[in-house]
């Protein structure tokens, strides 16, 4: 396929919607109606609790950080409440923006605009970013939520453990956003009737950071910061260590999840702290099943998916050979093998495209 | 236009929807919590999606694509993506059977 472009108005991205890869119909494994009612039903019980348990320990950690400030003692606690900040927003935003978090929508919406400020997401671009993200879940030029980009810039994707890439490009794209609305390239996915929300949504955020700011100068100190914006660097290592899991080293301009996506099995604290987005493959599959249900779906349709990763670390063994082989050779991806329960990969469709995936390139 | 029996109230649970097929277009009928039918058109107004995949909740139709809501009672937008609204259709119940008036 040679160099790929990810601009939304590159050749990839027009290749991608002339050749019909847009349109095509995505695989979906085969669920009887009357189990998937039951994996897709909502209920506010399991997200109220997981919320109560994740902004009472949030104020927690930060009042004791807060208490032992300047101390080193204060460290461990900062450490952990940015973890909560920086990276189980993340979870909770992608969550929220589905709508399948709660039952009841206010609820939704409330932990979705809080957890969009902490993470540093416009509550009203992303949404719509991320439904994108969903209908072309790694499609070069249409998705723009790709993590990893071919070849891949290990330096960059290292930095983002710390937020650091991230920040630099919220900061001059909030100022924008509330001076004159979404981006060109914004505006590519977000509907002009949203336009408005956008701006109205970077005000807030940037009133915010400015009054924080002001605090921390009125006091001479970082310790405002240190509880609302620096977490979202010293806590962000998880969700890019999450993140990076789920599509990295797979292929791209494919229809059927199993192939771009990965399901790990992951320990309870950081399956709290990702909201079960481990069961990937699953998620992408059937994004109405909340992430409470989601190991039951996985238990559901495992016969259909490549076994999964059986820890975090046994992904990232699976996943970092071939974000190197990806450097000399960008067309290599891992294809994974399927039980023989399975129905075959969904890759008909790239045959028919001229220079888009090749199975060979993925021996 | 005319009035066409699509299926039998038995075959949609209560809260629940099928895909009904006739001639070239595609609807969505629905069994309301409260023993109501309606008909809707069958695909999502955001992306060419078939709703009948989708969650209902009381009068709400959730699409399985991006998690979109409609209330199929009047076709209304009511959770983005979806900014435009459904089209649908007079429906009614004789002997046990749907009938929709298809335009
Ligand atoms: S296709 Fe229905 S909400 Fe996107």
């Amino acid at each position: 396929m040679g160099k790929r472009d990810y601009s939304p108005f590159g050749a990839d991205a027009k290749r991608a919607v002339d050749s019909g890869l847009t349109a095509a119909e995505w695989y979906h494994t085969e669920v009887p109606r009357k189990v998937m009612k039951d994996l897709m039903a909502r209920s506010d019980g399991p997200a109220i609790r997981d919320t109560i348990l994740l902004y009472g320990s949030m104020i927690l950690l930060a009042g004791i950080g807060i208490a032992l400030w300047p101390s080193w003692w204060s460290a461990p606690f900062w450490l952990a409440y940015g973890v909560l900040y920086g990276s189980a927003s993340d979870s909770r935003w992608h969550e929220c923006s589905h709508g399948t978090a709660f039952k009841t929508p206010w609820m939704n919406n409330w932990v979705y605009q809080i957890a969009s400020f902490m993470i540093m997401r416009n509550s009203a671009t992303w949404r719509w970013s991320h439904a994108r993200h969903h209908s072309e879940t790694y499609l070069v030029g249409r998705d723009p939520e790709i993590a990893v980009m071919r070849p891949p810039e290990l330096a960059k994707l290292i930095l983002n453990f710390f937020g650091i890439l991230d920040v630099l490009k919220f900061f001059p794209t909030l100022i924008r956003n509330a001076v004159s609305g979404p981006t060109a390239e914004e505006r590519t996915f977000v509907p002009e009737s949203e336009w408005g929300k956008v701006q109205r949504v970077a005000l807030i955020h940037l009133t915010i950071y400015l009054a924080t700011l002001g605090l921390a100068v009125a006091l001479g100190s970082i310790l405002p910061l240190m509880v609302i914006g620096l977490p979202r660097l010293y806590g962000a290592w998880h969700h890019v260590m999450t993140g990076l899991l789920q599509h990295g080293g797979l292929a791209d301009n494919v229809i059927d999840h199993r192939l771009n996506s990965r399901t790990v099995l992951m320990n309870p604290i950081s399956r709290f702290i990702y909201w079960n987005m481990n069961y990937h493959v699953e998620h992408h599959m059937f994004p109405m099943v909340p992430y409470h249900a989601l190991p039951r779906l996985h238990e559901v349709i495992k016969a259909d998916l490549p076994p999964p990763n059986r820890s975090i670390a046994e992904a990232f063994r699976e996943m970092w050979p071939a974000l190197k082989r990806q450097l000399l050779n960008e067309d290599y991806f891992l294809k994974r093998d399927l039980p023989p329960t399975a129905k075959p990969y969904r890759e008909d469709f790239h045959q028919y495209v001229p220079g888009m995936m090749r199975p060979a390139a993925a021996e | 236009m005319p009035w066409i029996s699509a299926c039998s109230t038995d075959d949609i649970d209560a809260e629940d929807l099928i895909r009904w097929d006739h001639g070239a277009q595609t609807f969505a009928i629905y069994h309301s919590p409260d023993g109501q039918f309606y008909a809707t058109a069958g695909r999502c107004t955001h992306e060419d999606v078939h709703l009948c995949d989708g969650l209902v909740m009381g009068h709400l139709i959730e699409c399985p694509k991006h998690n979109g809501q409609f209330d199929y009672r009047t076709g209304e937008a009511k959770r983005a993506p979806v900014c435009v609204n459904l089209r649908t259709f007079p429906v009614k119940v004789e002997a046990g059977q749907v009938y929709v008036e298809v335009p």
